[in-house]
């Protein structure tokens, strides 16, 4: 036998169903497909206002215009690229969070791997000259035989603290 | 001998290399985006005047002359700034001025223009906003100069001052006039 209070909570379920159902054409049809993409695509475009937001973010009225128009564009079948391009239009690659790889970003796209490579070389050229740390640097110091010793006592005494058992 | 010299110059010349980069780069302003419409064909509107019921004006009808397009708003604070200096070129009479009414109501429009004087030759009602973004207008004020093919030639974003008045939009006037 079903619980009286399940049986009265498919009775609600299915009058708000049946409300849905006649309101439904009063709904702008609800489309998560469509919004996940436009939430995602925002989220690539950049708010000319407050520009460290994205148009996702960003509160701005034009930012609100912009979404409006990109969502217009979306719902007449535009596709991402083609409403990137429209903003590009207008804006410049400026609305892009991901500007594209042409003459004038280079430095932007490949300047930080070149300063990498640069400072690696740097770095190799300067530790290959310098002399090795392990080999005595001043005859008569025992310091490296010295420091292993503390190190395994003081290991000891960690391991003796971990393996007490616990209060 | 030698090598010992470049290193002592190679960090100094990456340190001024630096330096150089720094400095141009932070004494540009941010909020200033090159537009990618100058040297473009203006997008081209229809839209209602702002004083005259019924009636339209449309870039078809601005060809021919060069003419500024100043973007403004009654809620726009630093329209204020530029708008003696506007008043002051309506009154030399040395270029037409249209006024692209942006995101305003008509009522708030003509009420801001009665209080502080109409340096206009004509305003057009943009009220949604939808010709700023043809234009690609994001910081109000903005001013556009449009050569006599209908090509916006610059573009200054934010308040005219008298600098960029006299030294980069008169001359860039009348260098179109002659062409």
């Amino acid at each position: 036998m079903m619980p009286r209070h399940s049986i009265f909570g498919l009775a609600r379920a299915i009058v708000v169903a049946i409300l849905v159902a006649a309101a439904w054409p009063a709904f702008a049809q609800p489309d998560p497909a469509l919004d996940a993409r436009l939430k995602r695509l925002e989220e690539e475009l950049r708010c000319l206002v407050c520009q460290n937001q994205s148009l996702a973010d960003s509160n701005a009225p034009l930012a609100e215009d912009l979404r409006r128009e990109v969502h217009g564009l979306a719902a007449a079948g535009k596709s991402d690229d083609e409403i990137k391009a429209f903003l590009v239009a207008r804006y410049g690659d400026f609305v892009l969070y991901r500007p594209p790889v042409k003459s004038t970003t280079w430095l932007l796209w490949f300047g930080p791997l070149v300063l990498l490579i640069v400072g690696g070389v740097v770095w190799w050229q300067v530790a290959r000259r310098r002399p090795r740390r392990d080999q005595p640097a001043m005859p008569g110091t025992a310091s490296t035989a010295g420091t292993a010793d503390a190190g395994a006592a003081a290991l000891a005494k960690a391991r003796a603290l971990l393996d007490r058992p616990s209060e | 001998m030698k090598a010992l010299r470049l290193r002592l110059v190679l960090p100094l010349a990456v340190f001024a290399a630096i330096v150089v980069l720094l400095w141009v780069g932070l004494s540009r302003d941010p909020r200033e985006v090159p537009s990618p419409l100058i040297g473009k064909p203006a997008p081209a509107f229809t839209l209602p005047l702002l004083h005259v019921d019924g009636k339209t004006l449309g870039t078809a009808d601005m060809k021919g002359q060069v003419w500024l397009l100043n973007v403004w708003a009654s809620w726009c604070v630093s329209c204020r700034i530029e708008h003696p200096l506007l008043m002051e070129l309506a009154k030399a009479n040395v270029v037409p001025v249209i006024g692209l009414n942006y995101k305003d109501k008509p009522a708030d429009g003509i009420a801001w223009l009665t209080e502080h004087g109409d340096p206009y030759r004509h305003s057009v009602v943009d009220a949604d906003g939808r010709v700023g973004i043809d234009w690609g207008v994001y910081g109000v004020p903005e001013t556009f100069v449009v050569d006599k093919a209908g090509v916006i030639r610059y573009k200054q974003i934010g308040p005219v001052t008298k600098e960029s008045l006299e030294k980069t939009i008169l001359p860039l006037v009348r260098e179109l006039r002659k062409a």
